[in-house]
């Protein structure tokens, strides 16, 4: 595969974004949006294209893990949180 | 793409049976609330007229234990799936797929506190790795060989103990340096050579990691000895005998490898809501003590004792959040914490405490919502307390002769 493109991460950052708003625990769904939102942010002046190629490869694992997670977490999922009810869903 | 469509479709017709409605452990109810106002649930299970009506409580008790991070769970499902072999199984594949996951979880315990993996034996949990640590004492070759055994952080009150000097002073008496560091890896940096550890205990579900596995630390290189507590085939080289469960310790091995990662940015981020949580509620309530030293302190454990309230009455207004007054090895009993106690608290001090966790999943909502309802029930408490009337009339409270019935 080449190098991976500014559009390719920003595919893989709304990827990412996507899947985990769609975890049934609250503070796993707020926890994988953060960390996501920051980590992209953290790396987005990383000029190194093998450094690069590395975050965008460890990024789709962790997808992969997000959407196994997700499911699991879906066939098991119990109450909400008391502060789920007042809050805006899927923040 | 298709594979995720036939998950979606097999889950959604798998009968609701691990849901709210049938669950043989039913979740803690709280009220409930309108189906009308139900937020868009993307379920696979949303089929069934869904019982989502009680609430859970907020959990703030990260000392206690802690949830799973996914990335663990990712990490464990295969061995409990397909890769069940017995990791001390030489003879076939499935044992050397359960061995290669052993010492791949061994390494990455190692790797968190600088450590050696031959110097990493795997146990069920602190407690026996603690046990383990203090039994060396007897085995103890030289009659006036001694141990010094210390908590790294402590799990009620988050005060860091000095572990480098502790360490140094250690090794220049020639006396073993164990230290139960269970509330400490992977949130603190820890390094046994840096800080001349000898012994190390480790918990797994106090780092995200599951429950029932944790590891103790031997140091080798100078060699400590260590008695084994339970014997038998001769398993973890002898010092713990027992098929190691390829499970658990590979969630405990994925557990330290997130925390290392994750280290930096959870502490950033715990040290900010820990300093929200005590500024909004020091802000809003007077006669508010925080227990432990502010300078050596870990900020995801926070112990407060609000004066003329009594701490088990402020946990039960505080029902839907999940705390506690000191540590869970000893809430069962009434006594104020020895903790407490320790460091001089008065005894009407100690019984009005209550510890907040702050952990890698706890988001500034949730930190809010218990400020808020703290201040509204200590207030509450405080308006019903005929020692809090006394205290705004200006009665010296310790000036009292209190009469014996």
């Amino acid at each position: 595969m080449a190098a991976s493109s500014r559009a390719q991460v920003l595919d893989l950052y709304r990827a990412m974004l996507r899947e985990s708003k769609h975890f049934s625990a609250y503070n796993y769904r707020t926890y994988a949006v953060r960390r996501i939102r920051d980590a992209f942010r953290e790396n987005k002046n990383v000029k190194d294209p093998v450094e690069i190629q590395a975050l965008v490869n460890k990024a789709k694992r962790d997808l992969g893990i997000i959407r196994r997670q997700v499911l699991i977490g879906q066939m098991y999922s119990t109450d909400k949180l008391i502060i789920e009810n007042q809050e805006k869903p899927r923040t | 793409m298709l594979l995720r469509t036939a998950w979606r479709r097999a889950a959604a017709a798998v009968p609701v049976a691990p849901g709210p409605t049938t669950a043989p452990t039913r979740g803690l109810r709280l009220r409930v609330v309108d189906h009308a106002t139900q937020s868009d649930v993307p379920s696979a299970t949303a089929t069934a007229p869904q019982a989502e009506s009680e609430l859970r409580p907020l959990y703030m008790d990260v000392q206690a234990t802690t949830p799973l991070d996914p990335r663990v769970l990712d990490a464990m499902i295969p061995y409990l799936v397909n890769y069940y072999g017995n990791p001390h199984s030489r003879t076939h594949a499935y044992g050397w797929e359960s061995e290669a996951a052993m010492e791949h979880a061994r390494q990455q315990v190692a790797s968190l506190i600088g450590a050696d993996p031959r110097e990493i034996i795997f146990t069920s949990g602190a407690t026996e790795s603690n046990n383990i640590a203090i039994k060396e004492l007897e085995s103890a070759i030289q009659p006036d060989t001694s141990l010094v055994s210390v908590m790294t952080v402590n799990n009620e009150i988050g005060v860091k103990q000095p572990i480098a000097e502790i360490g140094r002073i250690c090794s220049s008496r020639k006396v073993y340096f164990h230290t139960d560091a269970a509330q400490a890896v992977g949130k603190i940096p820890l390094d046994v050579n840096d800080m001349k550890i000898d012994l190390m205990s480790i918990s797994g579900h106090k780092i995200y990691g599951p429950k029932g596995v944790g590891a103790i630390y031997i140091r080798r290189r100078p060699r400590v000895r260590v008695e084994a507590l339970q014997s038998g085939g001769g398993q973890e080289r002898g010092m713990r005998s027992g098929t190691v469960p390829t499970p658990l310790v590979v969630g405990l091995g994925a557990a330290c490898e997130v925390a290392q990662q994750e280290m930096e940015y959870d502490h950033k981020r715990i040290s900010k809501l820990a300093e929200r949580l005590t500024q909004k509620i020091m802000k809003s309530l007077p006669d508010v003590v925080m227990n432990g030293d502010p300078e050596h302190h870990y900020p995801g454990c926070i112990n407060l004792s609000f004066a003329y309230v009594e701490g088990e009455s402020l946990l039960m207004a505080l029902k839907d959040v999940a705390l506690s007054s000191g540590s869970a090895c000893t809430s069962a009993s009434l006594e104020p914490s020895y903790v407490l106690r320790a460091i001089g608290t008065d005894e009407d001090l100690a019984h009005s405490s209550i510890r907040f966790g702050i952990g890698r999943f706890t988001t500034e909502e949730e930190v809010d919502y218990t400020v808020e309802k703290c201040i509204h029930h200590v207030k509450r408490l405080r308006e019903m307390s005929p020692l809090w009337e006394m205290v705004q009339d200006g009665i010296d409270l310790k000036s009292i002769k209190w009469t014996q019935h």
